[in-house]
């Protein structure tokens, strides 16, 4: 017997298990008889079809909607994921970015055919340029990670017009791993400076390592303890006195709009995760968008093309020798673009404000609320998220993976954890505006269960999850007997 | 923890058994149980130079990696077989079964010194 | 305000739990200087129906496929999308669902990673897939960099035939660490000539072809392959999706790397993005694979299940030893695709394939009996060719896209100096009516004397 009484856990099949000769789920318009035939030379002609799927519609259509019932996401309940900024994605952003007069544009349009979308890309450069206080944008960058690269190119493009490459780039020690991996393709090394013990940027260390090879500093701000790096403006001044350059990492930019800006703390140049601070949906991992956004001096530098207007037309600038040339082969994820000024507009200049003034309160009542059980890494008030260790739970022999783990049998997605790797068995909570303060308390009831589950029964929480979709999945053996495709040998 | 005696350690977690004119190498107790469960080993080949200090390959764990550092020089004269398809021996036996290289030696003599003995490896992981 | 649930009130009982006075009091940490004392310069919040209203004006400005006939390719092309990937890829569940963080709780978007990788080693006849890259010219960077960890070498050769702007972004990306790239010429639009090989040697990291290629032309590539790979040098193919029902695949004709744009499998044009980079390697380069890799396993009770796999290749733990920076992957679009591709089967994608190359041949064939115009190459094309139009392409585009018609793009367009060029691509939803008006548009454009 195929099936049996539904029960909490299931496997599911692929759909390639679906698949039933003859069967298909696509109809192609037709082809008059009168149009000649297409003729292959044998030695170009594919011998064996490849092996997708086939499946009628409805069978597609029901697979896919049962793969779905799967995932855990935001709409369906909390999702407090340090660093990620899991907001609430409003539904109208999608709506406008299907418009077929958005949708239905080819990228390789003239400009004076899109002059509606260049209008909207101007709007949103405008709204960015505001609220991180720089003087110029690309909108190219399709990630965070691509943004910093970006950046870092235009630093190097910019000391070697000077003529001194230079070769290093300083990062603080709670960096994400994309600094670091930025840096060495941006043709540089990295020097990693311990954080204090406040958890901020050790500025004596600082003043150590700073010399005529260093091409700049990145970092995060507020970090990614959630605390504001107080002594930005000194810190960027030894930066640029020792002629360097210097980076805002803008992942954690939902805690700054209206409150302090990147521009006037003097950072040169910073990105903006559209796909977090402004909201366009993560899609199970993209598409994101990173903008960078830069001082003057560096402008020269931005890839190309840029926005331009000429009288009331707007056009792409291509002529730009100094440029680092492009990143993207287009002009970013526009549907991202699109997405982030709805949501600019749907908010204005005060309700971003309120978006970040919500995101710090709701952070720190949790802070204040779940500190006497579980360990804060620095007791201060924090920006948009609150960092926790898992130390006085792992004293009771439950280590921090135990308490995610457990944390999805409640059906709340757990924090980040284990980063940033400075704090041990961390938890890196981010609540975001988006969430009422019944759901905070809610989550902290829970919390405080594990807690007392610690205590009472750590062996319950070192098997958890007991109500999810699977259970603990192998992920060693997975790596070690690597199974990455249905079919196990290749089909030409 | 198991720190067998008639081994020699380093501080990088490596130890290091000789047996005839061979030295056997391989990572600690304390190592294989910081990394978790091992994945795969990127081993050197055959024939290479190792040097002391140096690393000369890498160990991925599911959410770690980390480099092998010998704690001799010479010459690499056999890596494990095993390690390929099971890595996982590292964690289970990682004083037998789960060695890494034999290495000839070229200046034990001289590079033992800067080896710790059983004792003070102990020492240092228990600090 | 609609989106932030807490009134005033909440925020009071807060703040009061917090044991502060006032919001200002948090932020005791930002400097007084480095405050922004005013409100952003941005207008006030829009209704729903304001943003629908505005929004909508500024799209109605643009011409778009919806319109008018558009035969505009180059990596980004007309398909249809059936309303299934749509209603299907609007599910909460799969939109606003993040990274696979927690496997136990993200199986939706796993398999379907997985079954999408399982699909482009289908398409590519390789055997392993990562789950995607931001665009092609990016997937194109990727292959660059992976070439050059492989060989340990640091230089280039790709031919004139391969996309343009592609080569603008792979050096772009690779520029920094010293690679250098050496562009072979394609006077004849074919890249089976011997002028690249003449560039070939033992220093060549990877040879990178485009299959079909630039122009539209299938290649045969395979002598080419082989050279390359008695220097030691990987080859790179730049592959289009939509082929791979009716061409050899790359794998067979010996790539050691396969990149291509999967836009068009289940995505819009969009103006250029979020757009859809496929990557698929060879076994041995595995471990060097950029970006997300979703492996099947199983849970405590035997379950098969799935989970990101190899993540020590990535920066999150790797960090400067990264083979790259990438952290997300095109998590919609590629599940989109793999939507499409299930609905297509084998015998949709290869419906699709004839589709479009038949109505080429058509357009091909009457286009080259109209005075003034050529077709710029011999070879057999596929959905794709270059259209040698009386005068500046920019300007019968523009007579074009004035009677309905978005006629193909301009070569100027790539920064190449033939001014007459114009690259013109055909998908299954080219219909008669509007091939044949292109052909007597252009003979009137061509009698008229407007040159």
């Amino acid at each position: 017997m195929k099936r049996d009484v539904t029960s909490l856990q299931s496997e599911t099949k692929l759909i390639f298990e679906h698949s039933h000769e003859g069967r298909t789920g696509f109809q192609a318009p037709p082809t008059p008889d009168s149009l000649p035939a297409f003729e292959l030379p044998a030695e170009l002609q594919r011998k064996n079809a490849p092996r997708l799927p086939e499946v009628a519609e409805s069978t597609a259509v029901r697979h896919y909607v049962n793969l779905s019932t799967r995932n855990h996401h935001i709409d369906r309940d909390f999702y407090p994921l340090g660093s990620c900024t899991m907001k609430y994605n409003p539904k109208i952003n999608d709506e406008v970015a299907a418009l077929p007069g958005f949708a239905g544009l080819s990228p390789w349009q003239p400009a004076s055919t899109v002059q509606g979308a260049l209008e909207l890309l101007g709007e949103l450069s405008d709204a960015l340029l505001e609220v991180t206080g720089m003087d110029n944008i690309t909108l190219q960058p399709a990630a965070g990670a691509q943004g910093e690269f970006t950046a870092l190119l235009m630093f190097r493009a910019y000391h070697m017009k000077k003529g001194n490459v230079r070769k290093r780039i300083v990062i603080p020690d709670s960096a994400h791993g994309t600094n670091p991996a930025s840096i060495v393709l941006a043709g540089y090394g990295v020097t990693q400076l311990p954080s204090d013990s406040n958890g901020l940027m050790d500025i004596e260390a600082l003043k150590r390592t700073l010399d005529e090879d260093v091409a700049g500093l990145m970092i995060t701000n507020p970090n990614t303890i959630g605390l504001f790096e107080s002594n930005i403006a000194k810190i960027i001044d030894l930066v640029h006195d020792a002629g360097g350059l210097v980076y805002m990492d803008g992942a954690n930019l939902n805690a700054l709009l209206g409150i302090s800006r990147p521009g006037d703390m003097g950072f040169d140049a910073c990105h903006i995760n559209l796909h977090k601070t402004f909201s366009t949906p993560h899609g199970g991992g993209g598409p994101g968008s990173g903008p960078v956004a830069i001082k003057e001096k560096l402008a020269r530098h931005l890839p190309v093309p840029v926005l331009k207007k000429n009288g009331d037309l707007f056009v792409w600038d291509w002529n730009r020798p100094d440029s680092i040339g492009s990143v993207h082969t287009y002009y970013g994820n526009f549907g991202m673009h699109v997405r982030a000024l709805a949501y600019i507009r749907s908010l204005g200049g005060n309700g971003l404000h309120a978006i970040s003034e919500n995101a710090i309160i709701n952070a720190n009542y949790l802070r204040k609320k779940l500190s006497p059980t579980y360990q804060i890494y620095i007791d201060k008030p924090c920006m948009h998220e609150a960092v926790f260790s898992g130390n006085n739970q792992k004293a009771k022999g439950v280590r921090t993976t135990d308490i995610a783990k457990r944390l999805l049998d409640y059906g709340i997605h757990p924090p980040t954890v284990y980063f940033p790797l400075i704090v041990p068995e961390c938890l890196m909570i981010e609540p975001t505006e988006s969430e009422t303060k019944e759901t905070l308390d809610e989550f902290i009831e829970v919390m405080q269960q594990i807690d007392r589950e610690a205590t009472e029964t750590p062996d319950l929480l070192k098997h958890a999850p007991y109500t999810t979709p699977v259970r603990r999945l192998d992920e060693a053996g997975a790596a070690r007997n690597l199974n990455i495709r249905y079919f196990d040998n290749a089909n030409a | 923890m198991n720190i067998p005696a008639g081994y020699l350690y380093t501080k990088e977690h490596e130890w290091v058994k000789i047996e005839g004119d061979l030295a056997l190498v391989g990572i600690t107790d304390f190592a294989q149980g910081e990394l978790g469960d091992v994945v795969f080993v990127q081993l050197p080949d055959v024939g290479s130079k190792a040097k002391q200090g140096d690393s000369f390959g890498t160990i991925e764990a599911v959410k770690a990696v980390a480099d092998i550092y010998s704690p001799l020089s010479g010459d690499v004269v056999e890596v494990n077989p095993e390690l390929a398809g099971t890595p996982e021996i590292m964690n289970r036996e990682p004083y037998t079964s789960g060695w890494i290289v034999k290495i000839r030696p070229s200046n034990f003599d001289t590079e033992k010194t800067h080896l710790l003995t059983p004792e003070a490896y102990k020492d240092l992981t228990s600090a | 305000m609609r989106y932030i649930p807490n009134t005033p009130d909440d925020r009071s009982a807060m703040l009061r739990d917090i044991g502060v006075s006032s919001f200002e009091e948090l932020l005791e940490q930002v400097p007084a200087s480095l405050r922004l004392n005013r409100p952003l310069k941005i207008a006030d919040g829009q209704s729903e129906w304001q943003v629908r209203r505005d929004l909508t004006h500024m799209s109605e400005k643009n011409l778009s496929a919806m319109g008018h006939a558009c035969f505009m390719g180059a990596g980004s092309y007309d398909h249809y999308v059936p309303a299934a990937v749509n209603a299907l890829a609007s599910r909460s569940e799969y939109v606003t669902a993040y990274t696979p963080y927690q496997p136990e709780v993200a199986q939706g978007t796993l398999q379907v990673i997985f079954e999408f990788q399982s699909m482009i080693c289908e398409l590519f006849g390789m055997p392993a897939a990562n789950a995607s890259m931001y665009d092609g010219g990016t997937a194109l960077s990727e292959a660059i960099a992976m070439a050059r960890a492989h060989t340990k070498r640091q230089r280039i050769v790709w031919t004139e035939a391969v996309h343009p702007s592609y080569r603008r972004v792979a050096e772009t990306n690779n520029i920094a660490l010293g690679m250098t790239f050496d562009v072979a010429p394609c006077p004849n639009g074919s890249q089976s000539n011997d002028t690249i090989s003449m560039l070939l040697g033992d220093d060549v990291a990877a040879l990178v072809v485009q299959y079909p290629n630039f122009f539209g032309i299938i290649d045969d590539l395979k002598q080419l392959v082989d050279r390359a790979h008695s220097h030691g040098t990987l080859v790179v193919f730049v592959t289009d999706p939509m082929a791979m029902g009716l061409l050899k695949s790359p794998g067979q004709l010996g790539a050691d790397i396969v990149v291509g744009e999967g836009q068009c499998l289940g995505n819009y044009m969009s103006y250029g993005g979020p757009y859809l980079g496929l990557f698929a390697a060879s076994s041995e380069l595995v471990r060097l694979m950029p970006g997300r890799i979703v492996g099947i396993t199983k849970d405590v009770d035997g379950r098969r299940g799935f989970v990101l796999t190899l993540q020590t290749r990535e920066q999150h733990i790797r960090r400067d030893k990264a083979t790259s920076n990438i952290c997300t992957n095109q998590g919609l679009l590629a599940t989109r695709a793999t939507f499409y591709m299930s609905m297509l089967g084998p015998t949709g994608l290869k419906d699709i394939g004839v589709a479009s190359a038949r109505r080429t041949q058509y357009l091909m064939k009457k286009l080259e009996a109209v005075p003034g115009f050529s077709i710029a190459h011999k070879g057999v094309h596929f959905r794709e060719f270059l259209l040698k139009v009386p005068g500046d392409a920019r300007l019968f585009f523009k007579f074009m896209s004035e009677n309905g018609i978005l006629a193909g793009i301009p070569l100027t367009k790539f920064g190449m100096t033939d001014e007459r060029g114009l690259l013109v691509a055909l998908t299954e939803t080219r219909t008669l009516e509007e091939m044949d008006k292109y052909v007597a548009l252009a003979t009137g454009y061509a009698t008229g004397g407007m040159k």
